[in-house]
């Protein structure tokens, strides 16, 4: 029962989010702010573990061809798949759970610990709208740096394979281009969309509407980063199911 | 003026207020007082319409709050000003931006037209210097005194207070205390103040409401409250010696 109140109230936070639109002029400093703390800032560490990522793909391939009737540029194409289909979309997604999603909730959180969302709505201000559509908006961003990642992991996998010797810069690059399907790379970007909506919104409904102290503000980035994370593998799956199966 | 008539408000079927009934009347402090627990919180976040009582009504100037449309709610919203125990600043924002907040999100005035209006009401808290630092970089008392410039920069009709003097220094306090006392007066606002000072109730209480249980045990002016027999009141305001021997001396001078 408290999972099905959960998942009303969260629904209803949702509608909230977007009615009474806060200010033009104040809500554009908002989402670039949002923007520079939650997009920008998490471009490293997306690339740095993408490029060695994509290395670890392009190695396990390699060294699981045992048979030599399996053609060399397997290892392209498989880190291609790899990358473009799960990494990039999916596991990238459970990394800025863990990093965008605490961040939101602890924000948030600290924010209701210490009267400031009550400081807003008492002044007549639509919290909701103010606090967590700036990073809707901003994490609508978040394709680019999936693309980005996408890119990095595909290089950092060219760069083990040839630089580790475990292929041929030629081989790599054939198998990139091997049989290579145009919609994969529509099915990825709408996930990401999907995840990118679950990142802004989970997260800041747990930082939203907690209870308590400095204590309860651990929790809820805690709880917050478990249920961001079950919900995109959740949604990866039906949306797998739905655009590929 | 505030009319507030036989409000009921329960959380999880736990009866908090139980058909409390008063009026604050502009110009004064107004203060709540009661031990803890006995439903001052929420009776003050019903009056700011944080909580919607399940019975009763509280009316402002004659508004019925509960048969309000949703613009005239928020329209009410903008003429109080709220200063709240922790202080409640924004900390991503410094003095001058979170004095500026409201007036930025419910105005159409210019920049210099805001610094202007921002500059006086921290010139009347008496915090001129502090327009660039951020909350973390100033004292408690400087912090209440950001607040309640927030609180009065819209002209607000009402002005709300929940424990403005917890964790200040007893001279800060009775800064704090005077302060609120004077904007009360110079603006004619109707102020609220939540309190367990009694240091506030025997400066600047000029109509106290003392709760028990959820319900008014007992209203009166600061000179009445040194002359009730209501025992809850003697019990909770005269628990200290020092309170006892002022309360002694005050009667005596009396005679």
């Amino acid at each position: 029962m408290n999972y099905l109140a959960s998942i009303g109230s969260y629904a209803i936070m949702i509608k909230e989010v977007f009615k009474k639109p806060t200010k033009w002029s104040i809500m554009k400093s908002l989402i670039l702010k949002e923007i520079d703390e939650l997009i920008y800032g998490s471009l490293g560490i997306l690339i740095f573990i993408s490029f060695f990522i994509g290395g670890v793909v392009a190695i396990q391939t390699a060294l699981n061809i045992t048979s030599e009737l399996i053609p060399k540029n397997l290892v392209g194409f498989a880190t291609r798949q790899s990358i473009i289909l799960e990494f990039a979309p999916t596991f990238c997604s459970i990394i800025m759970a863990g990093k965008v999603g605490s961040y939101i909730t602890s924000s948030i959180g600290t924010m209701r610990v210490t009267e400031q969302i009550d400081a807003l709505e008492v002044m007549g201000v639509n919290a909701l709208n103010y606090l967590v559509f700036p990073k809707i908006v901003a994490l609508m961003l978040y394709p680019f740096i999936i693309a980005i990642a996408m890119y990095v992991g595909i290089f950092g996998g060219w760069f083990a394979g040839v630089f580790g010797g475990f292929s041929t810069s030629a081989d790599f690059i054939e198998g990139i281009q091997l049989d290579f399907i145009p919609f994969h790379i529509t099915y990825s970007f709408l996930k990401t969309m999907v995840f990118a909506f679950v990142l802004a919104t989970i997260p800041s409904y747990h930082g939203f509407y907690m209870k308590g102290g400095a204590l309860e503000v651990g929790k809820a980035s805690t709880t917050s980063f478990v249920w961001t994370s079950v919900v995109i593998i959740i949604i990866n799956y039906i949306l797998t199911q739905l655009l590929l199966g | 003026m505030i009319k507030v008539d036989n409000i009921h408000k329960s959380f999880d079927g736990t009866h908090i207020l139980k058909g409390v009934e008063t009026e604050f009347e502009k110009g004064k402090t107004n203060l709540i007082i009661g031990q803890s627990g006995s439903g001052k919180t929420v009776f003050l976040k019903c009056l700011l319409g944080l909580f919607m009582p399940e019975e009763g009504t509280i009316s402002y100037d004659g508004k019925i709050y509960r048969d309000l449309t949703l613009e005239e709610k928020r329209n009410l919203r903008q003429e109080m000003g709220m200063v709240f125990q922790g202080s409640a600043l924004f900390d991503s924002m410094t003095v001058s931006g979170n004095v500026m907040f409201p007036l930025e999100m419910f105005t159409k005035q210019g920049k210099s037209e805001m610094q202007d209006r921002v500059d006086t009401v921290l010139k009347r808290v008496n915090l001129v210097d502090a327009h660039h630092k951020y909350p973390s970089e100033i004292s408690g008392g400087m912090q209440k005194r950001v607040a309640i410039a927030r609180a009065i920069v819209m002209n607000p009709k009402y002005l709300f207070c929940d424990e403005p003097n917890s964790g200040l220094d007893p001279r800060t306090s009775i800064i704090i205390d005077n302060l609120i006392k004077e904007i009360t007066e110079e603006y004619n606002i109707t102020t609220v103040i939540n309190t367990h000072d009694m240091n506030s109730v025997m400066e600047i209480g000029e109509k106290i409401v003392f709760l028990k249980n959820g319900h008014k045990e007992w209203e009166g002016t600061k000179h009445e409250i040194f002359k009730t027999d209501n025992k809850a009141v003697t019990d909770f305001v005269y628990s200290s010696d020092l309170f006892k021997k002022v309360r002694q001396m005050y009667i005596e001078e009396r005679n």
